[in-house]
C-alpha cells in the first residue's frame, strides 16, 4: 500500500531555467518545501508575488514530527485558504491528564474560549499538514498564481550580490544557476544555507534522549493528552501519549542521557517498553520509531540582507509545547506582507528589519517556554528534582500547585510588544489582549467570524465609530470593516475590542496583528500609524 | 505598591513555631525531610504570592549577612 509519505508530490522535471543561456531571474526563491516554505510560497503567490520553491526532496516529510497544531496556525492556514481540511482531518482535544508515579494527580480542560472559529489545538501528522499545503499550492497555481514547486533541486551555493542573490542548484541532470531578488531559507534546523553563509546557531542542547514512536492501534484510550512523570513503566523518566488521526498514537518515552541509541531503537527493545506502557493485551504496530535529542537555539539575526531565514533554520525548540512548526508559520505570516510591499516598491527595505525584530522576540519567547518545560521534565540537579516532585505531590491535593506543573506550555501567538511598527496605545481603557502588537482574537459575528474579514491587507476596524470606507496613505490602501457592539450578542466583541471604552478604531496589519488603536477616527494619527506600520516613518 | 519583605521579628511565638518546624521533620529520612522542606517552601511561596517579595526573600536567603 502506498502511504502518503512514499508518494512523490513534486517529482523532479526539467525546467527551462536549466537550459537558459543567462541565469533566469526570480522574485522570491524559497529553499525548502517543509511546512514553513510551503506556507511562505502560498502566502506570496496568492498575493501576486512570484514564488519559486526548490527542495532537494520531492515528498512530504517522513518520520515522527509535528502533531500539535495551534489555533493561530489554523487561522493562518485559513488566510492561506486551507484551514478547513486541516480541521476536518485533525483530532480535536481539550482534556489533559497528568500522572505521577502510579497515580493520576489531576486533569485539566483547555476550555477553549467561545466565539472562535477554530479549536485551541488539533492533532495532525505533519505529513498531512504538508500534503494539504501542497494541494493548496497546486490549486492556486492552477488558478494562475505565480507559484512553482521544483523537487529534486538541491541548493549548493548562495551568494548575496547586494541587489540580488545568485543560487547554484544541483539536480539529477546536473547543476544550473538562477538569480533572485530575495531568498527565504526554509531549509530546516540543519540549514545548509546557514552553514554556507558561515552563520552561527547557538543555544542549549538538552542532555537527554527521547524515544518517539508513532504506533497504530485500536485502543480505547480517550482523545486526551496524557503525560506521566516517573511512571512505573518508565522509572525516573517521563512519558506522553497523544492521539492522531487514522488510529495513530504518538508516544514519547524519555530515556536519559547514557544510552545506546542504535540498541534502543531495535524493535525487540522498543516493543517491550511499549507493552509495559500500553498493557500486554493491546495490539499495535509501529509506524515510526526514532530517538531524538532536543535543543533550543536561534540565529542571532534572521535577516541577512537578501537572504531571510524562517522556521527551523532560524530557530529550534524542544517539542514540549509544540512551538516548532507553529512558530515557523508565524514567521511567514509576519514576513510575506512585508516582502510583498518592499518588492512592489510601496515600503522601504527597512520594513524587513521589523521581521527580524518581531520574530527574534517571538523565538526568544518560544525558547524560554520550551526550555522551562524541558527543565521541569528533566530536572537538571538533585534540588530541582526535589522541587519538581514536590510540585507534583502537591498538585494532587492543592489547586495552587497545578499551574506550576510544566509538561509543555502549548504554543500561543506572540504579541509584538515594543515593535517599531506599533503606534503608542491611544485606547487606554481598551483590553490588554488587543493592545498594539497583539494578534487579533477571533469573534463570532452571527454566522461569520471576524478573522475571516481581516488579513492580506491593512484594515481599519471600527467598533461603534464613524470613519471613511477607505483611505490611502503612502501607497497603502486601507479598507474599513465597520462593526457595532450589536453585531455580537454574546458581548465578546466588546469584551475583546472595547473593554471599558464606548468605541474603538483599530488599524490591523495584513497578518491580523494590531498596529494601532484609537478611541475614535483621528485622520492624522491614523495616517501616521499606517506610515509607521509600513516602515515609512521610524521614530 | 510593592510590599517590602519583613526582616524584623514578626512571629507571634518564635520558640513554639521553631519547635513546630523541627517536630514536623521528626523521624523523617533525609530524603523525606528534603521533600517536606520543598513542599513547605512552595506552600509558603503561594501564600506570599508576590514575585517582588519572594525575590527579596531569595536574595536575603542567598546572602544571609545582608549586602
Ligand atoms: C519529535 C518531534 C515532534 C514535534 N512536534 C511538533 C508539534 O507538535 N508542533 C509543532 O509545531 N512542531 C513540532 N515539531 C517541530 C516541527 O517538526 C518543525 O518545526 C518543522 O518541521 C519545521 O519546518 P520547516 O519548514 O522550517 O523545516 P523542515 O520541515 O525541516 O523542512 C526543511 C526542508 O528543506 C529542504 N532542504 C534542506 N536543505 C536543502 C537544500 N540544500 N536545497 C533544497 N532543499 C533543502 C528539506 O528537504 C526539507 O523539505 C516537532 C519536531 C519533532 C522532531
Amino acid at each position: 500500500m502506498n502511504k502518503i509519505f512514499e508518494v512523490p508530490l513534486y517529482p523532479y522535471t526539467r525546467s527551462a531555467d536549466q537550459d537558459a543561456v543567462t541565469p533566469a531571474h526570480h522574485r522570491v526563491v524559497i529553499v525548502g518545501a517543509g511546512p514553513v516554505g510551503l506556507a511562505a510560497a502560498i502566502d506570496l503567490a496568492q498575493q501576486g508575488i512570484e514564488a519559486l520553491v526548490v527542495d532537494e526532496n520531492d515528498k512530504v516529510s517522513f518520520g515522527s514530527r509535528a502533531i500539535c497544531f495551534a489555533k493561530r496556525t489554523i487561522e493562518i492556514a485559513d488566510r492561506l485558504g486551507c484551514g478547513t481540511p486541516l480541521v476536518d482531518k485533525g483530532v480535536q482535544w481539550n482534556i489533559g491528564k497528568v500522572f505521577f508515579d502510579d497515580r493520576k494527580v489531576y486533569d485539566f480542560n483547555l476550555l477553549p474560549e467561545d466565539g472562535h472559529k477554530r479549536p485551541a489545538f488539533i492533532n495532525l501528522q505533519q505529513y498531512y499538514f504538508e500534503d494539504y499545503l501542497v494541494k493548496r499550492a497546486r490549486e492556486i497555481e492552477a488558478a494562475g498564481a505565480p507559484l512553482e514547486l521544483r523537487g529534486g533541486n538541491k541548493v549548493t551555493a548562495v551568494s548575496d550580490r547586494g541587489d540580488h542573490v545568485d543560487l547554484q542548484i544541483d539536480t539529477p541532470e546536473g547543476p544550473y544557476t538562477i538569480t533572485a531578488d530575495y531568498i527565504i531559507a526554509c531549509d530546516g534546523a540543519a540549514s545548509p544555507i546557514r552553514s554556507m553563509m558561515g552563520l552561527d546557531f547557538v543555544g542549549r542542547v538538552f542532555e537527554d534522549n527521547f524515544l518517539i514512536a508513532d504506533v497504530i492501534m485500536e485502543a480505547d484510550f480517550p482523545t486526551e493528552r496524557w503525560f506521566w512523570f516517573d511512571p512505573p513503566f518508565n522509572k525516573g523518566q517521563s512519558a506522553l501519549l497523544h492521539k492522531q488521526p487514522d488510529g495513530v498514537w504518538r508516544i514519547d518515552l524519555q530515556l536519559g542521557w547514557d544510552i545506546d541509541k542504535a540498541e534502543e531503537k531495535k524493535p525487540e527493545n522498543v516493543i517491550p517498553r511499549l507493552k509495559a506502557m500500553l498493557g500486554d493485551d493491546v495490539e499495535f504496530s509501529l509506524e515510526w520509531v526514532s530517538i531524538y535529542t532536543f535543543q533550543c537555539r536561534r540565529m542571532e539575526r534572521f535577516r541577512h540582507n537578501r537572504v531571510i531565514f524562517a522556521g527551523d533554520s532560524a530557530h529550534q525548540v524542544s517539542p514540549f509545547g509544540a512551538r516548532g512548526a507553529n512558530s515557523g508559520l508565524q514567521d511567514t505570516d509576519n514576513l510575506a506582507w512585508k516582502l510583498k510591499l518592499v518588492l512592489e516598491g510601496r515600503a522601504p527595505e527597512a520594513l524587513l528589519d521589523s521581521y527580524d525584530a518581531e520574530r527574534v522576540h517571538g523565538a526568544d519567547e518560544n525558547i524560554l517556554n520550551s526550555s522551562r518545560s524541558t527543565d521541569f521534565i528533566t530536572p537538571k540537579s538533585a534540588i530541582s528534582r526535589i522541587f519538581r516532585d514536590a510540585v507534583l505531590d502537591l498538585s494532587e491535593h492543592h489547586a495552587f500547585a497545578r499551574p506550576l506543573v510544566n509538561s509543555g506550555r502549548l504554543s500561543m501567538p506572540c504579541t509584538y510588544d515594543g515593535s517599531p511598527l506599533n503606534s503608542p496605545d491611544a485606547l487606554a481603557s481598551g483590553p490588554a489582549r488587543t493592545r498594539p502588537g497583539s494578534p487579533c482574537p477571533d469573534v463570532a459575528l452571527g454566522n461569520a467570524f471576524l478573522l475571516d474579514g481581516l488579513g492580506d491587507r491593512f484594515t481599519l476596524l471600527t467598533v461603534n465609530a464613524e470613519a471613511p470606507d477607505s483611505l490611502t496613505e503612502g501607497g497603502i490602501d486601507v479598507a474599513r470593516l465597520a462593526l457595532t457592539s450589536k453585531d455580537d450578542a454574546t458581548g465578546a466583541l466588546a469584551a475583546r475590542y472595547l473593554g471599558d471604552a464606548p468605541a474603538a478604531v483599530y488599524l490591523i496589519r495584513p497578518d491580523q496583528h494590531v498596529a494601532a488603536r484609537f478611541p475614535d477616527y483621528d485622520e492624522d494619527a491614523i495616517r501616521a500609524a499606517i506610515r509607521r506600520a509600513t516602515g515609512q516613518e521610524m521614530h | 505598591m510593592t510590599a517590602d519583605l519583613i526582616l524584623t521579628p514578626n512571629m507571634d511565638r518564635p520558640d513554639d513555631i521553631y519547635a513546630d518546624l523541627l517536630a514536623a521533620h521528626e523521624g523523617l529520612s533525609k530524603d523525606d525531610s528534603d521533600a517536606l522542606n520543598a513542599r513547605l517552601i512552595l506552600i509558603l511561596m503561594n501564600h506570599i504570592g508576590q514575585r517582588s517579595v519572594l525575590a527579596q526573600a531569595l536574595a536575603a536567603a542567598r546572602a544571609p549577612t545582608g549586602s
